[in-house]
C-alpha cells in the first residue's frame, strides 16, 4: 500500500514542483488540471503510434508547457484576471484532451515504464520493497523536487523568480525582466504538469479514459499552499496525499461505502488547509505577496 | 513589448473610458472565440459551416431547441446571478455544481419524507431546504476565508467533490428506489413534490418565473442596496471596505447566502421539475455550476446582464448536444465554451488599455 501511495504521489509531487514555481514568480495556474489531461492524452497516443514511452512523456511536457504560454501570455501581456484564465485553460485543456482522447479510450498502453529495481537497496526489508523498487519517474520527481528546491532558493535565478513574486516593482527597478520570469516559470508549471499527466496515462493506472486525472489538479493548487510553496515540502505533501488515496482501497473491505470513502482526500485538503491557516504560521509562511497581481510598470 | 529594435507595442490607458461602446469588446471577443472554435473544427475535419449551422439549427433554429435553451438556462440563470454577485465581492466560489446537488440532496430528502403532504406544504419545504443547504454549502468555504484566509477557490472547489459523492451513496445506497428495478435513481417523487411543466415541454413553469425574477432582484439589491454597496466595494478595494467599517464576515456571508442559496434553488429545481427524483449527480447537473462561471463573466457581473447571457450560453450547450448527434465529439463544446471565456478574459484589457505602436528606438 504504501508503494501505491508514492506511485500516487508522483504526479501530485511533479506539478506541484511546476505549481509552486509559477506562483512564486506572482502568477496563478489554475489551469493544472487541463495541462495534466493533455500531459495524459499525448504521452498514452504518442506512446501508442511510437511504441516509446519516454517520447511520450517528452511530448507530454512540451504539449502542457505549450497550453500554459496561453494562460502565460494571457495573464502577463494582456494582465487577465489570472482565476478565470486558469479555469478558461482548464475547459480547454480537458475538452481537448477529451477530444483527443477518443480514439484511446479502453486501448491497452503502447509502451509504459517498468519499475526498476535498485540492487542492494531494494533487499533491505520492508523499505527495500518501498521505496527502492519504483519506476524511474519516480526517482526523476524527487530529483526534481531537490533540483527545484536549489534554483529556487540557492541561486540568483531563484531568487529573481521570488523577487517577481513579492515585488515585481521592485524587480523591475533591479533590472530583472518581470515579464520573461513570469513566463518562464508558467511554463515550466506546465510542463511539469504534462509530466505529471504522462506518469498517470502511461504509469498509474495505465490508459486513458476521459476525466482520468480526477481533479489532482485541484488538489494540486492546494498542496502547493500545504508546501508553503517550499518544493521540499512538496514531497512530503505528495506522499501524503498518495496515503490518502490509497487508503479507501484499504478500508473498504471493512464495509464503508466507496463513495464516502472517496470524499476522504477532499476533506483532508480542507481540514489541513484551515489548520494551516493559523495566523502563526500564516505570518511566517506566506504566499508570495504578488500572486495574482498583474504587473504593470506604472506610468510617471 | 519590443519586436526588435524598430518597433514597440505598448498599451497605453485610455484618455476617455469607453462606457457603452464597450459591449462591443464583449461581442468582439465571442466573435473571436466563434472564429477560433471554427478553426478548431476544420482541425478536426469537421467543416466549420457544417458545425455551425448544425449548433444553430438545433438550437436557435426549432422549437424544440428552444424548450431546451430555455429549460437548460433556468439553472444557469439562477447559479449565473448568484455568481455575478459572488465575483463580484472577489468570492470565487467554484462550488456551485456542489451547492446545486446539495439543493437537490435537501429537496429529495424533502420529498421522500413527506410523502403524504400536500403541494403547499411540500414544494415550500423542498425550496426552503433547498436554499438552506446550498447556502450551507457555500458559507462553509466563506467563512473559511473571511476568518481564516483559506484560499476559497479550493475549499469550494473540493467540497464539490465531497457533495457528489455523498449524494451518490445516497442514491446507490439509503434511496435507492424500491420502485426503480435496481437502477440508481431514488423512488419518483408522488405528483404534489413536482413542480408542473408548461404544456408540451420539460421546462417546470415555477423556476421559469423564478429565475429571471431572481435575476431582476439582485440586480436590485447590487444597485439600489446598501448590502449591494458593500458587496461591491468589498470586491473593488477591500482595504477601503474595512477603513469603511463594513464588515468583511457579514458582507461574505451575504455573498455565500445568495450566491449557494441560489444554486441550490437551481438543484431544487432540476429534480422537483426536470427529473422528479433523484439519481446519479452527473445526470441532475451536467456542469451548470462550472458554466455559469462563463454566463457571469460574460454578464460582466451584471444580474440583468445574466438573463442573456444564460439564454445564449445554453444555446451553445443545446447545439452541443445537436453536433454530437451529427458525429462531432461531446468535448468541442467544452473547448468551445474555454475559448469563449478565454477570449472575453483576454480582451478585458482592452477596455481601459489601447494599443499604441510606437515607431523607433528608445529615447
Amino acid at each position: 500500500m504504501l508503494h501505491r501511495a508514492i506511485v500516487y504521489g508522483t504526479p501530485l509531487l511533479l506539478a506541484t514542483v511546476g505549481e509552486i514555481y509559477a506562483e512564486r514568480s506572482g502568477v496563478l495556474n489554475l489551469g493544472v488540471e487541463g495541462m495534466m489531461s493533455i500531459g495524459a492524452v499525448v504521452a498514452f497516443g504518442v506512446s501508442l503510434s511510437t511504441g516509446n514511452a519516454w517520447l511520450g512523456v517528452m511530448a507530454a511536457a512540451a504539449a502542457a508547457g505549450a497550453l500554459s504560454l496561453v494562460h502565460g501570455f494571457a495573464s502577463i501581456n494582456l494582465r487577465a484576471n489570472q482565476v478565470v484564465s486558469g479555469l478558461a485553460l482548464t475547459m480547454l485543456g480537458l475538452g481537448i484532451s477529451g477530444l483527443l482522447g477518443k480514439a484511446y479510450v479502453g486501448r491497452p498502453p503502447g509502451a509504459t515504464i517498468k519499475g526498476v529495481e535498485i540492487p542492494f537497496l531494494s533487499e533491505v526489508p520492508f523499505l527495500g520493497k518501498i521505496l527502492f523498487n519504483q519506476d524511474p519517474l519516480v526517482y526523476a520527481s524527487i530529483a526534481i523536487a531537490i533540483v527545484g528546491w536549489f534554483v529556487l532558493f540557492r541561486t540568483r535565478l531563484g531568487l529573481n523568480i521570488r523577487s517577481c513574486g513579492e515585488n515585481p516593482g521592485a524587480a523591475d527597478v533591479s533590472g530583472i525582466s518581470v515579464y520573461r520570469i513570469r513566463h518562464l516559470s508558467v511554463f515550466l508549471g506546465g510542463l511539469l504538469a504534462g509530466l505529471a499527466g504522462a506518469y498517470l496515462s502511461l504509469v498509474y493506472v495505465p490508459s486513458w479514459t476521459q476525466g482520468l486525472t480526477g481533479g489532482r489538479g485541484w488538489i494540486v493548487i492546494g498542496l502547493t499552499i500545504f508546501a508553503f510553496w517550499k518544493p521540499l515540502r512538496a514531497i512530503a505533501a505528495a506522499y501524503l496525499f498518495g496515503l490518502l488515496f490509497v487508503l479507501p482501497y484499504r478500508l473498504q473491505p471493512l464495509g464503508v461505502h466507496t463513495s464516502l470513502l472517496q470524499t476522504l482526500p477532499y476533506i483532508v485538503t480542507v481540514i489541513a488547509l484551515v489548520v494551516l491557516s493559523r495566523e502563526s504560521i500564516r505570518k511566517r509562511m506566506a504566499a508570495p505577496g504578488a500572486l495574482t497581481t498583474p504587473y504593470v510598470r506604472e506610468e510617471i | 513589448m519590443r519586436i526588435g529594435s524598430l518597433a514597440e507595442i505598448r498599451f497605453e490607458r485610455r484618455r476617455k473610458s469607453l462606457g457603452r461602446k464597450g459591449i462591443l469588446i464583449t461581442v468582439s471577443a465571442v466573435l473571436i472565440g466563434i472564429l477560433l472554435a471554427g478553426l478548431f473544427f476544420s482541425l478536426i475535419g469537421v467543416s466549420p459551416v457544417f458545425a455551425y449551422k448544425r449548433i444553430l439549427i438545433g438550437s436557435f433554429g426549432s422549437m424544440s431547441g428552444w424548450r431546451e435553451i430555455l429549460r437548460k438556462a433556468i439553472p444557469l440563470m439562477m447559479c449565473g446571478a448568484g455568481l455575478a454577485i459572488a465575483f463580484r465581492g472577489l468570492f470565487w466560489n467554484i462550488g456551485a455544481e456542489g451547492q446545486i446537488i446539495a439543493g437537490a440532496v435537501a429537496a429529495t430528502w424533502v420529498a421522500l419524507s413527506l410523502e403524504q403532504a400536500p403541494s403547499w406544504v411540500l414544494l415550500p419545504s423542498m425550496f426552503g431546504l433547498g436554499f438552506l443547504f446550498g447556502a450551507a454549502w457555500c458559507i462553509i468555504p466563506a467563512l473559511l476565508w473571511a476568518k481564516l484566509k483559506v484560499n476559497e477557490v479550493i475549499t469550494t472547489l473540493m467540497l464539490n467533490y465531497v457533495v457528489i459523492s455523498l449524494a451518490t451513496f445516497l442514491v446507490d445506497g439509503p434511496w435507492k428506489g424500491s420502485s426503480q428495478y435496481g437502477y440508481p435513481y431514488t423512488d419518483t417523487f408522488v405528483d404534489s413534490a413536482r413542480i408542473p411543466f408548461i404544456q408540451g415541454t420539460r421546462i417546470p413553469f415555477l423556476t421559469l418565473i423564478l429565475a429571471p425574477l431572481f435575476c431582476v432582484g439582485l440586480y436590485l439589491l447590487l444597485t439600489r442596496s446598501r448590502a449591494g454597496y458593500e458587496i461591491k466595494v468589498t470586491g473593488y478595494n477591500p482595504k477601503a471596505a474595512r477603513y469603511a467599517g463594513m464588515s468583511f464576515t457579514k458582507t461574505l456571508f451575504l455573498i455565500a447566502v445568495i450566491s449557494g442559496g441560489l444554486a441550490g434553488i437551481a438543484g431544487v429545481g432540476e429534480v422537483a421539475g426536470v427529473h422528479g427524483k433523484l439519481s446519479y449527480p452527473e445526470d441532475i447537473s451536467s456542469g451548470y455550476g462550472f458554466t455559469a462561471i462563463i454566463v457571469a463573466w460574460l454578464a460582466r457581473l451584471n444580474p440583468l446582464g445574466v438573463v442573456v447571457s444564460s439564454i445564449f450560453v445554453s444555446g451553445l450547450l443545446v447545439g452541443g448536444d445537436a453536433i454530437r448527434t451529427g458525429g462531432v465529439p461531446a468535448a468541442s463544446i467544452d473547448i468551445f465554451m474555454g475559448l469563449i471565456l478565454l477570449m472575453l478574459v483576454s480582451t478585458e484589457i482592452f477596455r481601459s488599455y489601447e494599443i499604441k505602436i510606437g515607431g523607433g528606438g528608445a529615447s
